[in-house]
């Protein structure tokens, strides 16, 4: 089926998300869509989907005008989609989750489960998924649980299958496995449409690719132009994304973790017997395919979590139950992984922000009193050296953009003396300038002799910034290994495998 | 493809189970074989198995009280011991035992009760039966409610504007039934305030639940006082509706004519319960409904109208606790008194819980509380040396053992209590 999008744009008050987007995907074609964080990709596809309404332009399917109500009327328009975060209930079986909404039934409403399951066994032997139809969702690996959601969009049928950001929870064979499923779909007349963000994947999948910028669509690529080329498209200007940086000295071990347990909210050891080492001066980064327990490693270490066993020892200083003040007064720096819940107060100002974790002390109180003058001394100091972009230190800072939140985030936690510090995802939906950035000031803090723990998914980002890298699978460290470690071994480590 | 279908994630780590039920038990046990046991009361107890009239009589059974401790008591060190070996095995007590556990325990506590007495086994039974049925039905409505994702405080409000309604139009009209259809379409119109506050404009669901209680209270507190209780004649003299014996399965010894010689609400109750059940688990409706209730926006993704299905089964719960309602007064003592509902509605809720959002397993719940409001009634008569007040409070030191130390770890639909807000 072909898909045309003509002339698509979605507003949100002011700002304007999708701005006059065309867009063609014939049959059987996988047509890329790539963008930055933020360039309104999601968006798009919620609008394709019938969760938003456009307010110009039209969705043509095979040259037809479709009004779509609600994702009702686009899935039965023969559109599919697979979402970011899946939409899958965790407690009924994948039978029960691919027919949802368009039940088999037999008398009295009843659910006719055994064509269910009949209907999950076909499309996924055809496609040599192999999933069992009757078992939990919550059961299932995540790579699994997006297999299930493509078999729920085929099994209604789907004739334009839309994939956003489906890579961003795999493991990197998990990847290679999506994208010959990809292929093989394509082949048997399906068109996808290929949501991301990621040049490497676009060039090994797409058979062509738009790229899209601040909500607009800045051209057409091929998969053969090369990756800069891309990112040029993409960002707008040229990028570097290597990160440059000089051998690291090492000094004192800065921090070590020693049989650390950490019981999860479902009683699981969501960390189990983590041991490793930081040296001053080094980074180290923990990798992993999100959701093995490296989450809540870090908050472990900052004192967020309880740890049943095991210690942390910051220097000398045993930090195991310490409070979370004792930590931050010990000199542990810590930009969570979701800033606008745990990094951020959004209904705060940008000067209240970088005070929050020293509210209590010098700098910025005096007494019981906030020591407004200091405040606003060092507040417009952050956010030149930071290089925060905002109309004033007073505006609320759930009104910056994702690049410079983190920034703020990055400038509160950096500008203070620090003896570790502990990044989570600290890119995560950034845009490719501040990554720029805010990977600069993570390699400066370790040159000025600190020790730094990374956690990131993004493998790009753990080679590029690591000196050792330790790989979570399962709550575990299946092992450390040097930074020069191919992907494919790291890959093969993040699904288990020791070296 | 090499991946193969494995468990989820941090699935090989150690789980380990609580072992607070077991030690809850075995407390319970030796306190029973202690006290009821050996240094119970020596006096005689008359298990009274049948009414005078009924088809089948059964003999009386006499026994010693302490004897009944002894052997109760015993079997609950059984259970007890039982539950811990699931524990050590890293298994949850099953609910059905801790069912068993309660009942008895609580015939063990009537034995020791009525030494020297009857013990009307058949009496007090029929009773936990009608007293359970509000409870039950209250609880269905708070499952049907919960179940997509509306937390449901206002069971006791709907429970009490059934019980004012059924009298007050039962008596006014001359006709029970109608009473009874005034009384469900009030109290589920009672839940379509709750439903369009928490769906439509997002109020917190716990206040608007609050709220509603209050004001059922205050407005029926209000007409008792001022209407009821000088006009009781004419508008609160409803009557009950007619006990009908069921042929056949009535004539069971016991549980015949405790079970099968009802009114017509408790009847209800025996179609309603299992019905629900069925909706729930076993039809699209019900597949939908619990979808609405763990995912919303994934339901919405699949084209359900999230705000519909819950608005239709909070309202439709309300009609269902109407009828629990209804039967407080003419399914069982005929009147409307001040604050009829007397926090079983709350109960009910413990009941919800208890019965882990399942239909079948709340309504035995409800019926190990109804037993033990006959108990505080029927206490209250035998044996005047207890303060009366310590046995009123048995119900709710039920509900709280209940809850706190039974319960256990169990998962409430994911997004109950959550609203949700379209993009």
């Amino acid at each position: 089926m072909k898909l045309e999008l003509r002339g698509i744009t979605k507003r949100f008050g002011s700002l304007v998300a999708n701005d006059h987007i065309n867009l063609v995907v014939n049959s059987g074609e996988i047509h890329a869509l790539l963008g930055e964080n933020g360039a309104g990709k999601s968006t798009l596809m919620n609008v394709l989907y019938g969760l938003y309404t456009a307010d110009e332009g039209d969705i043509l399917l095979d040259g037809v005008v479709q009004k779509f109500k609600g994702p009702g009327d686009a899935m039965a328009a023969g559109i599919g989609m697979v979402h970011q975060h899946f939409m899958l209930i965790p407690v009924f079986t994948v039978a029960e989750n691919v027919v949802l909404g368009h039940e088999p039934t037999g008398i009295l409403d009843t659910l006719d489960i055994d064509t269910a399951r009949k209907r999950v066994r076909e499309i996924s032997d055809r496609f040599g998924f192999e999933i069992d139809p009757d078992a939990l969702v919550e059961d299932l690996p995540v790579g699994s649980q997006q297999r299930v959601e493509i078999i729920k969009a085929l099994a209604r049928d789907a004739k334009v299958l839309v994939l956003d950001e489906p890579t961003a929870v795999l493991t990197p064979q998990e990847t290679d496995e999506l994208m010959g499923i990809m292929k093989g779909l394509a082949k048997a007349g399906t068109s996808i449409v290929f949501i991301t963000h990621k040049l490497r994947e676009v060039q090994a999948v797409a058979d062509r690719i738009t790229v899209i910028r601040l909500g607009a669509v800045v051209g057409e690529a091929k998969p053969t132009d090369s990756a800069a080329t891309l990112a040029t498209m993409m960002v707008g200007r040229a990028v570097d994304l290597s990160v440059s940086k000089k051998e690291p000295k090492r000094g004192e071990t800065g921090l070590s973790v020693a049989g650390l347990t950490v019981i999860g909210d479902r009683n699981n050891k969501v960390v189990d017997d983590v041991s490793f080492e930081v040296h001053a001066g080094e980074v180290l980064a923990i990798a992993g395919v999100q959701g093995n327990g490296q989450t809540e490693l870090a908050e472990a270490l900052v004192g967020l979590r309880t740890p049943s066993a095991g210690s942390i020892h910051l220097g000398k200083m045993d930090i195991t139950h310490s409070s979370v003040r004792d930590v931050i007064d010990a000199g542990v720096g810590y930009i969570p992984e979701d800033r606008s819940k745990d990094g951020l107060v959004g209904d705060f100002t940008i000067a209240e922000n970088f005070m929050i974790n020293r509210s209590y002390g010098p700098p910025f109180a005096k007494g019981l009193n906030i020591d407004f003058g200091n405040r606003e001394r060092i507040a417009s100091q952050l956010i030149g050296d930071y290089d925060v972009r905002t109309p004033s230190q007073v505006t609320l800072a759930k009104n910056l953009s994702g690049g410079n939140q983190q920034k703020v985030v990055v400038a509160r936690e950096l500008s203070r003396d620090l003896n570790l510090l502990i990044a989570s995802q600290p890119t995560r939906g950034v845009d490719v300038g501040s990554i720029e950035f805010i990977h600069e000031r993570i390699i400066a803090t370790r040159d000025a002799g600190k020790p730094v723990v990374i956690v990131s998914t993004e493998l790009d980002e753990v080679t590029s910034l690591a000196d050792r890298i330790a790989v979570m699978y399962r709550g575990r460290i299946v092992g450390i290994v040097d930074a020069k470690t191919s992907r494919e071994t790291l890959g093969r480590m993040m699904a288990g495998a020791t070296v | 493809m090499s991946t193969v279908v494995t468990p989820g994630l941090f699935s090989q780590v150690d789980v380990s189970v609580s072992k607070k039920t077991p030690y809850l038990m075995a407390a319970f046990a030796v306190f029973v074989l202690v006290a009821f046991g050996f240094v119970g009361k020596t006096d005689i107890v008359a298990f009274q198995w049948s009414k005078q009239d009924d088809l089948i009589h059964l003999p009386d059974f006499l026994v010693a009280s302490n004897v009944v401790g002894l052997i109760l008591g015993t079997t609950l060190v059984a259970i007890a011991v039982a539950s811990f070996v699931l524990a050590q095995g890293k298994r949850v007590t099953p609910l059905w035992l801790t069912l068993i556990f309660g009942m008895l325990a609580v015939v063990a506590l009537l034995a020791w009760l009525a030494a020297g007495n009857t013990l009307p086994f058949a009496f007090i039974l029929g009773n936990a039966v009608v007293l359970a049925v509000p409870l039950a039905l209250g609880a269905m409505g708070g499952i049907m409610s919960e179940r997509v994702g509306v937390v449901n405080i206002a069971i006791e409000g709907q429970l009490l504007t059934g019980a004012f309604l059924a009298a007050v139009v039962g008596s006014l009209t001359d006709n029970l039934y109608l009473g009874l259809a005034v009384a469900m379409i009030g109290a589920a119109l009672l839940s379509t305030v709750l439903a369009v506050f928490a769906i439509q404009y997002l109020v917190d669901q716990i206040i608007v639940g609050v709220v509603l209680n209050v004001l059922v209270l205050g407005i029926t507190n209000f007409l008792y006082a001022q209407w009821l209780s000088s006009d009781g004649q004419n508008s609160n003299f409803p009557g009950t509706f007619p006990i009908i014996p069921i042929p056949g399965l009535s004539a069971i010894p016991i549980i015949g004519p405790a079970l099968f010689e009802a009114r017509i609400t408790t009847y209800l109750a025996y179609l309603i319960i299992p019905t629900l059940w069925f909706i729930l688990f076993k039809t699209r409706l019900g597949l939908r409904a619990r979808a609405v209730g763990e995912h919303p926006l994934a339901a919405d993704t699949v084209g359900i109208n999230v705000a519909r299905t819950r608005f239709w089964w909070v309202t439709i719960g309300g009609l269902v606790a109407g009828l629990g309602g209804a039967a407080l007064t003419i399914g069982a003592v005929g009147a409307f008194g001040r604050n009829m509902s007397g926090g079983q509605g709350f109960i009910a809720l413990a009941v919800v819980i208890l019965g882990r959002w399942h239909p079948l397993s709340a309504a035995a719940a409800a019926l190990l509380f109804g037993f033990s409001i006959v108990l505080r009634i029927w206490a209250n008569q035998v044996s005047p040396g207890i303060p009366t007040d310590f046995i009123t409070i048995v119900p709710y030191v039920v509900t709280l053992i209940a809850v706190v130390g039974f319960v256990g770890r169990v998962r409430a639909p994911a997004a109950d209590g959550q609203p949700y807000i379209k993009g």
